[in-house]
């Protein structure tokens, strides 16, 4: 088990003949994603071909819209790797053609344009996680998104984090320990975006295979704050966070829209604070986070059923 | 992107909001000239800084006379103001705006914003006017008022009615307050800020409702569908630095530490800085050179790190995953080469290419400390730089 992608999960890539969509297409390919088409307005009818490393050439169908897509190929989930300009367009095509899962890789997304989106899902089935993330990945199963899928080993603990790259490092410290993933889930740095930790979590809470997860959280906004509350009230497996920024100045953007200490809200030093009055323990360093989840694994006898992989000797 | 009041006021006059007459000026003449053309009894110079709370550092003055105006702008152009959003550094005032002066009866709050919990535009009001919106929700928030609105139809007429009354607007302005606020939402909405704040908005004794300042900040995300806006940018009010970084579509801010920084991710960015300050750095800045980084780029931000004199020793922390360990590598030997690699420089790289990058960088000839984790590189410079 897992959540949101497994092996049977069906992906078309919106974006598919751009240079990105192409690259990732190809990299999800390899990793063993059900990848069965994309779409790309006006090239419908065409195929791409992608060459795999061991030569094998994967034709790829080509619609022009989500709809078309869908039939013909039964897809249940889409990734999407248009320009910002578009994106918010693309979302709300996938969320009509009734996909039950968009991921939305895209970076760049005007905040204004996902404030309508979010609206237009309002009553719809579609899950969208995103904008601005890299993806979700189930280890040995489905890769959709632009993570490295090497570092990943499959296993038990869930991983979910605002930041794309803090979620490889996070994944890189439990394989080298042994302790492999059962999905790791990158929700995005916008601001306005599709699932936020509690819609996580609430699915990790539920995965019977899933024993302990790992949040990483940021300055910004209060979603770390509302999940630990959460967490307090429903959680039933142990959690550790981490957050990062503790020493960004008030009022600029790092790097993230979403990542801004605005009006003295959102600092690191609140959401420190907040995690662990709600009994969440978090790694005082980003190197910290697995060794921390390791101690919370240990004290909840959950170390041997975690370990579901070889430690690596580093 | 952040824009001066008197830009802000430009914009919000073409929506029709009421904002007071006025002009900017680069020099006294030109202030003068100003207010000449307002002809009011009451002229307010208004130094132009990208910061807040410039009224209590003396950046506003009320002049009586065409001569008081010459006086006080040629006080202000070329003063620092040190205000508590600047930082002890303070900024240079380049800029005035020359306003004619109001009679104030009254000041209010109104504040636009996008809500992060509801995902919608917000629009707040409160009767504390000019004081800052923090401290009111800090020590009486009962007397902010919010209306969220639904995208789907924007700001309706109750909404903004709701606001006023409950900001106790005069009973015969509340229309007045009304249009305002429409108008404001639709300024909002059209030119994709993420911020509008009319702190104060005054009610004047004849029976205007107006904005006496106006801050705007913009979503840079938006701003490829505004050219109007980006015109507004001023780069005196930007760091040297950034303005280069930007060029090159580098994320970087200056800080004012001694460890500069290169990494890829902005959380991993954030985190980098944060376990140097961990083991007792301080960073110099954050730089995300982002996932799909060219050697090219990855040079200039190299450069633009060495610029900065205050970088001690840099830290280089890359986990690969689109971005190869090896354009990394490359980046940083050619931009050594560049310009000179004179300082301590720790690398960690993990991830994609990992072997082919520390190949790279063994065989490049140049110093380089290398490090197996994040906080063993953060320990290895921060004993380098001391």
């Amino acid at each position: 088990m897992s959540i949101l992608i497994n092996k049977d999960t069906k992906v078309i890539t919106q974006g598919i003949t751009g240079a990105t969509g192409l690259f990732h297409t190809k990299g999800a390919l390899e990793y063993g994603s059900q990848m069965v088409g994309g779409v790309t307005p006006g090239k419908g009818g065409t195929f791409v071909e992608i060459t795999l490393d061991n030569g094998t050439v994967v034709k790829q169908p080509v619609f022009n819209t989500v709809g078309e897509a869908v039939a013909a190929t039964g897809a249940n989930a889409s990734v999407i790797y248009v320009p910002p300009a578009f994106a918010a367009d693309a979302i709300m095509e996938a969320v009509d053609a009734e996909l039950d899962l968009v991921i939305c890789i895209t970076e760049g997304i005007p905040v204004l344009d996902m404030v309508n989106v979010k609206r237009y899902m309002e009553g719809k089935k579609t899950v969208l996680v995103g904008p601005n993330c890299p993806g979700v990945i189930t280890p040995d199963e489905c890769k959709i998104g632009i993570m490295p899928g090497y570092i990943h080993t499959k296993g038990h603990v869930g991983v979910v984090s605002r930041s794309g790259t803090l979620t490889y490092e996070a994944v890189h410290q439990l394989t080298t320990r042994g302790i492999g993933q059962s999905t790791a889930v990158g929700i995005g740095g916008d601001p306005v975006k599709g699932m936020e930790f509690i819609d996580v979590l609430s699915r990790f809470n539920e995965d019977p295979d899933t024993y302990a997860v790992i949040m990483i959280g940021e300055i910004g906004g209060t979603a770390e704050e509302e999940a630990a509350e959460w967490i307090a009230a429903n959680m039933k497996k142990p959690v550790v966070g981490f957050i990062g920024g503790k020493t960004a100045p008030p009022g600029k953007r790092m790097g993230h829209a979403g990542a801004i200490i605005s009006g003295g809200k959102g600092t690191a030093a609140e959401k420190v604070a907040k995690l662990e009055s709600c009994g969440i323990r978090v790694a005082p360093t980003p190197s910290d986070m697995g060794a921390t989840l390791v101690e919370v694994l240990v004290a909840n006898q959950l170390l041997e059923k975690c370990t579901t992989a070889t430690p690596a000797n580093s | 992107m952040n824009i001066h009041e008197y830009q802000g006021k430009e914009v919000l006059r073409q929506y029709g909001v009421a904002v007071p007459r006025g002009y900017v000026a680069f020099t006294a003449d030109e202030a003068v000239a100003a207010a000449e053309k307002l002809g009011s009894a009451v002229t307010v110079v208004k130094a132009q800084i990208h910061a807040g709370g410039r009224g209590k550092a003396g950046g506003v003055k009320i002049a009586k006379s065409v001569e008081q105006v010459r006086e006080f702008a040629s006080e202000l152009l070329g003063k620092v103001l040190v205000t508590h959003q600047t930082g002890p550094e303070g900024k240079e005032v380049k800029r005035l705006l020359i306003e004619e002066g109001c009679d104030i009866k009254k000041e209010y709050y109104i504040g636009i914003v996008v809500d992060r919990a509801t995902g919608c535009v917000v629009v707040m009001a409160s009767e504390e006017g000019g004081t800052e919106i923090e401290e009111v929700a800090e020590h009486t928030p009962e007397k902010i008022f919010k209306e969220v609105v639904d995208p789907a139809v924007g700001l309706q007429p109750f909404q903004a009615r709701k606001l006023a009354f409950a900001i106790n607007i005069p009973g015969e302005l509340v229309n007045k307050a009304v249009k305002f606020m429409l108008a404001l939402y639709k300024a909002f909405v059209e030119k994709d800020c993420s911020i509008a704040e009319i702190n104060p908005l005054v009610v004047t004794g004849g029976g205007d409702v107006m904005a006496l300042d106006a801050k705007l900040n913009f979503d840079s995300n938006a701003l490829f569908r505004h050219k109007d806006v980006q015109s507004l940018r001023d780069l005196d009010e930007e760091d040297a630095k950034e303005i280069e970084a930007s060029k090159f579509d580098l994320s970087y801010i200056a800080l004012d530490g001694n460890i500069g920084c290169m990494v890829n991710g902005a959380g991993l960015a954030m985190a980098t800085m944060d376990i140097i300050k961990h083991f007792g750095g301080e960073p110099a800045n954050f730089l995300d050179v982002g996932g799909g980084a060219t050697t090219e780029k990855v040079t200039e931000a190299f450069k633009i790190i060495l610029s900065d004199a205050g970088v001690k020793g840099i830290f280089v922390n890359i986990f690969g995953g689109i971005m190869r360990c090896d354009v990394i590598a490359n980046g940083v030997v050619e931009a050594a080469k560049q310009v000179g690699l004179d300082r301590p420089l720790v690398v960690r790289l993990e991830g994609t290419n990992v072997e082919l990058g520390r190949k790279i960088l063994n065989e490049s000839g140049l110093e380089i400390t290398t490090a197996n984790s994040m906080a063993d590189g953060a320990q290895k410079i921060v004993a380098l730089v001391q």
